[in-house]
């Protein structure tokens, strides 16, 4: 491999032969070129999912009610079934082991929050301490609900990113009394959530807060955990299903709702979700890999056609190299260290067009499902060797054929 | 130089065997000038070939200055003939895409001489068959005669023991011919031993030796009380 000499052979013959390197080239480019696209635009879709779950805890369990679709032990189908403080407590002692983070959620949709003569509608939640954990929120400013603010139903509001934006501008909100429905309550904290926009745009206050100033009595609309999470993905998804049969099940035992009755207790499960989304990543990325290694192989196949022909176009230049000295070693390796150079250079040159491509395109792709389309340095040594190996393949058949060559036959006054 | 001993060579072809070689006995020693007449199924190439060790004997022992060539695989087989041989062919057989220099210098390639040793020796040889002044040029752009005197120079790059030469003029016209036997003998006037193929008899007369071949059998061997020197035809 390391024969300056023979690879000064090796370059005189492509120099040689311009055009058919170049175009033994541009189909290994072309397959390594497109992988290389393919991979990036992979890892895009997988940035961008990943991000799109990144809103809230993934290993978050969310219950929620609704209006009963079925009779159920001579109950009339259309109660509406509401859930209470009690009932957050109740299964809160009785899943503690399972439990991570808890909180309980109430909603007011669109409230108007008014800082001095700015005002917007925001969503507004009354929530426990561990919210910050289960929205995946990190706090910018200030401090977020604590317990002595449940506990003393302070008058204190955590207001998201997009909300500070909006209405205190550049001023430093932490400190400042914004009116939510005209009644005044203390910004401690500011919050950014990674979902976006959306769920930028909230305000958070102590749940018992919230209900004693909206007239919420000891209504819930919804109970949110997040889950203890084993390490092990399918365990951990085994374990939250379970988990969130249990819960759906006591709710609608309490309530006497219809077992398989889905719009009068709905327990969602984001793990269970999160795990269909990444299976389906890995889809994606088992046909990315699968549709460029079979280009790369269409461009293997290539060089390897190609090499054959250089084998038969100088069958006559090899049987003269043998007659004058070339053993067969020399002629297989002459043949495999060319279909190598080719390919790798090639492969090279596709590699870095591809990459280059990505790094332009990468900044301008604006999509949600999409972000930060490129390739890794793992990746990029994966098809680097990819392509080393199939330069060998490529090569060795023909140059197997060209050690065969008898002299005899190819000088035979051609 | 050359000691061979009831030589015997047969090709199947489907379920017919030829018996090609019939048992020849031969001897050459050094700085000879022999040619080998026959007619075409005499067995000359294959003779030649299995001088050149292209092709094997099936029966028989062929002994190379002393060394003896049998059982040989192909990378020895290769080695041996770069080493110890000098090819010439009736239809050249140079690389079309190298220079008359790098053709030249192709078996010293194969001995792992460095380039810059190899360059010198080509051009040396080069000079010696006239023709340095070509020695950039690529064998299209060559004559005849000048295509011969390049494959000549090959031949004798590696200082090969023996040059076989396979028709060397067959291709060429009758004053390219005597130019090119003209170098040949001037080869054989420094002591190299020449074995040339060629059905051509003021070719052969210009040999010191003349060996017949006929149905795989040497049936005469003469030597040529004075060879025609081919200056005189030039």
């Amino acid at each position: 491999m390391f024969n300056i000499e023979r690879w000064q052979e090796i370059f005189e013959t492509l120099r040689k032969n311009k055009l058919r390197t170049f175009l033994t080239g541009i189909s290994v480019a072309s397959g390594i070129f497109i992988l290389v696209i393919l991979l990036g635009f992979n890892s895009g879709i997988t940035n961008g999912v990943r991000s799109q779950f990144e809103r809230d805890a993934t290993n978050k369990i969310s219950v929620r009610t609704g209006t009963t679709s079925k009779g159920y032990k001579g109950l009339n189908p259309g109660r509406n079934i509401q859930l209470y403080n009690e009932d957050y407590s109740n299964l809160n002692d009785k899943y503690a082991a399972y439990i991570e983070h808890k909180t309980a959620v109430t909603t007011i949709w669109g409230g108007q929050v008014t800082y001095q003569n700015q005002s917007g509608n925001y969503r507004v939640e009354g929530a426990n301490p561990d919210m910050q954990f289960i929205e995946n929120a990190s706090l910018l400013n200030g401090r977020f609900i604590n317990a002595a603010d449940i506990h003393e139903s302070r008058k204190v509001a955590v207001i998201g990113h997009k909300v500070q934006q909006d209405i205190f501008k550049n001023e430093n909100p932490i400190g400042k009394n914004i009116a939510i429905y005209g009644i005044k309550f203390k910004v401690v904290g500011v919050y950014s959530d990674p979902g976006g926009e959306r769920e930028n745009a909230k305000v958070f206050i102590p749940i018992t807060t919230f209900q004693m100033t909206f007239n919420g009595g000891n209504r819930v609309r919804s109970i949110v955990y997040t889950f203890n999470m084993d390490e092990d993905l399918d365990v951990a998804v085994a374990a939250s299903t379970a988990f969130s049969s249990l819960l759906e099940k006591d709710i609608k035992n309490k309530y006497s709702v219809a077992p398989d009755d889905r719009s009068a207790v709905r327990v969602y499960n984001t793990l269970e979700e999160s795990k269909k989304i990444y299976s389906l990543i890995n889809t994606i990325r088992a046909v990315f890999w699968f549709v460029g290694l079979g280009t790369i192989v269409a461009g293997v196949v290539g060089v390897g056609n190609i090499m054959i022909i250089v084998v038969k176009e100088r069958t006559k230049e090899i049987g003269i190299r043998k007659a004058l000295g070339a053993t067969p070693n020399a002629i297989i390796m002459m043949i495999l260290q060319e279909a190598v150079f080719i390919t790798t250079l090639s492969g090279l040159i596709g590699l870095i067009t591809g990459m280059g491509l990505l790094e332009i395109v990468s900044p301008l792709v604006d999509s949600d499902f999409i972000k930060f389309p490129n390739v890794d340095f793992n990746t990029a040594i994966i098809t680097l060797s990819i392509l080393i190996i199939a330069g060998v393949l490529s090569g060795f058949i023909p140059a197997y054929r060209a050690a065969k060559v008898l002299p005899i036959e190819a000088l035979r006054n051609g | 130089m050359i000691e061979i001993k009831d030589l015997h060579k047969s090709y199947t072809m489907g379920n017919n065997s030829l018996h090609v070689l019939k048992g020849i006995n031969f001897n050459a020693s050094e700085g000879e000038l022999v040619s080998i007449m026959g007619s075409s199924g005499s067995g000359k190439s294959t003779f030649l070939n299995i001088l050149g060790m292209l092709d094997e004997a099936d029966e028989g022992s062929y002994f190379l200055d002393g060394v003896p060539i049998k059982n040989l695989n192909e990378k020895i087989a290769a080695n041996y003939r770069n080493q110890f041989l000098g090819f010439i062919f009736q239809s050249f057989n140079l690389i079309n895409y190298k220079t008359a220099l790098d053709n030249v210098a192709m078996p010293l390639y194969y001995q792992g001489k460095k380039r810059k040793e190899r360059i010198e020796k080509s051009m040396h040889y080069l000079e010696k068959v006239g023709l340095a002044d070509w020695a950039t040029h690529l064998p299209n752009e060559l004559s005849g005669g000048q295509k011969q005197r390049v494959a000549i120079a090959r031949a004798l790059a590696s200082d090969p023991k023996v040059l076989l030469a396979d028709e060397p003029t067959g291709a060429l016209d009758t004053k390219t011919s005597y130019e090119v036997m003209q170098l040949i003998q001037e080869i054989n006037d420094e002591g190299k031993t020449i074995l040339i193929v060629t059905h051509e008899p003021d070719i052969a007369q210009m040999t010191k030796r003349i060996v017949n071949l006929k149905d795989g059998l040497i049936i005469d061997d003469v030597l040529v009380p004075k060879p025609v020197r081919a200056a005189s035809h030039v």
